[in-house]
């Protein structure tokens, strides 16, 4: 099953800590062969959200919800159950400053496919 | 003749029901994968037994009779609508038509309860979602029940129980029980809705308090049933004891009409003694236990006072020492309170006044009625009738049970008559 890991921190919080301890878990979790994808975002200053009504467009600076912990990054893994999912999140070094949000995938194209 | 064998037939399925059904349950919710399921096989499996046995005779062995049967009609419907929902259940599905017979031998049923409550337990569910789960899964009880039980709608209880079993399999929170590392903390998780349970039962002072004071039965039972299946872990066998000693006080807690009697004017003679006896023994076997912690000791304070023989007697050098233990295993702002009214009643009203002094100085526990309930009591005893009335009604503020403001109006009143 798969399931995303929202990576949440204050970025002030996040920027202690050093690249080079996200680098090294990146790449023991995909050499796991549980990590799927997994990316670090740019910080929260850079965000624009994008929103539409009536066909209009509309385009606004900074992120869809100002919060105190601010969207950092995420891994999409692949684990057997929640527990080891969270095993997983709990190795993500920015845990130790923020959050984790973990969520399972919900299976859309393959239920389309069958026709739910 | 045959009437009566019918009636005793009858008993004696009922008394099988009972004694079964929560295990057939657990273990067929780890063959089907599913509450849902679970509960109607379990449901057709009674059917069937009703059906069958008195014809056939019961079983040598019900349980697995019971289990099979459920498994089989679980089976037989999935087969009816055999169009598999999703690419993704396939495999799920398929694992249940595989009959392992090592699946249905009984040390594996066994730990499927201990699956069970885990799995009721996972702190990926909120805590109001694991008591309703583990009273509606574990212990039986109907969703009107729990309902019932803790004052809210039913419809509230049933939704409870529905999203909780939606997380379950939506984010396939594992049937299993913890691995060692992660059993601490887990199993921190089951002994807290458990103590949940038992004081939701406990401190019952509105509403349907006889139905409130079975939840406390129904939380020593769980914990009983959990001794039984993880015996090895002190602090389970220190909840109990703790639950067994302050149950043993209930006849002689509350008057007729309700009101609170506090623990040194109880009448002692109301206490149960099989109950204390029992809790007794269990403290001290936990307490022999490495890596007990703070259910055992508050279990070891609530020996102390069920071991004495009149209030006057109770030994409180034993009970502030024993607050010492607790307080640097589970440092409270609480716990700093309750070891304050031992030291007074060690050494006197003003040694309290000077903790609890130190309690309202560092801003702690400012909504908490206990607090300035304790500060008046120590007034009240230095016979510092004014002080003692103004912090009577900043309790009074606080509180928001019945007996509890009830209890502190009349020792308004008593000051107010001097």
């Amino acid at each position: 099953m798969k399931y995303l890991c929202l990576v949440y921190s204050e970025e002030s919080l996040l920027d202690t800590m050093p690249d080079s301890d996200c680098l090294e878990y990146d790449e023991s979790i995909r050499k796991s062969g549980h990590c799927l994808a997994s990316e670090a975002l740019q910080p929260v200053h850079t965000a624009t959200t994008v929103r539409v009504r009536d066909g209009k467009v509309s385009i606004t600076d900074g992120p869809f919800a100002e919060t105190k912990e601010q969207l950092a990054g995420f891994y999409l893994i692949d684990a057997s159950h929640l527990d080891e999912a969270i095993e997983l999140a709990a190795k993500i070094p920015p845990a130790q400053v923020g959050s984790i949000e973990v969520r399972p995938i919900r299976p859309i194209r393959e239920m389309a496919r069958q026709g739910k | 003749m045959v009437e009566e064998s019918e009636q005793d037939f009858s008993k004696k399925l009922e008394q099988l029901y009972r004694n079964e059904f929560r295990r057939v349950l657990a273990t067929l919710i780890r063959l089907l994968g599913d509450f849902d399921q679970a509960e109607e096989a379990l449901h057709d499996a009674f059917k069937a037994a009703l059906e069958q046995w008195p014809q056939q005779g019961i079983p040598e062995n019900p349980r697995a009779w019971l289990v099979s049967v459920g498994r089989f009609k679980a089976i037989d419907k999935l087969r009816r609508d055999s169009r598999f929902d999703t690419f993704d259940e396939i495999p799920a599905q398929l694992d249940i038509f595989i009959v392992n017979p090592e699946d249905e031998q009984d040390e594996c049923l066994e730990d499927d309860q201990l699956r069970l409550i885990f799995t009721c337990c996972h702190p990926s569910l909120s805590v109001e979602a694991q008591v309703a789960l583990t009273l509606r899964e574990i212990c039986g009880l109907t969703t009107e029940e729990i309902a019932r039980a803790f004052l809210i709608a039913p419809k509230t209880a049933a939704q409870r129980i529905v999203r909780a079993k939606a997380k379950i399999r939506d984010t396939r929170i594992p049937y299993e029980v913890p691995a060692h590392e992660q059993l601490p903390e887990r199993l921190n998780s089951v002994l807290q809705v458990i103590y949940l349970v038992f004081n939701e039962g406990y401190s019952a002072s509105s509403g349907h308090v006889l139905a409130r004071h079975d939840l406390s039965a129904e939380a020593i039972r769980l914990g009983k049933l959990l001794m039984e299946l993880l015996s090895s872990e002190p602090e389970i066998l220190g909840i109990v004891a703790l639950m067994l000693l302050q149950d043993s006080r209930r006849a002689a807690r509350t008057t007729s009409e309700g009101d609170l009697i506090l623990l040194n004017e109880q009448d002692r003679a109301l206490w149960d003694r099989d109950q204390i006896s029992e809790g007794v023994a269990l403290v001290k076997c936990a307490l022999s236990l490495s890596g007990f912690g703070a259910y055992t000791v508050q279990a070891a304070i609530a020996a102390v006072h069920a071991e004495a023989p009149s209030a006057d007697k109770t030994d409180w050098r034993e009970i502030t020492g024993l607050y010492d233990v607790l307080l640097r295993i589970y440092p409270s702002p609480v716990v700093e309170l309750n070891r304050a009214v031992a030291i007074a009643m060690r050494d006197g009203p003003e040694a309290g006044l000077a903790l609890i002094e130190v309690l309202i100085s560092q801003g702690q526990l400012e909504d908490y009625h206990f607090l300035y309930a304790a500060q008046a009591d120590f007034h009240r005893r230095l016979g510092q009738t004014d002080q003692a009335i103004l912090a009577y009604q900043h309790a009074l503020k606080l509180a928001q049970q019945e007996p509890e403001r009830r209890f502190l109006q009349k020792r308004l009143a008593e000051l107010h008559n001097k």
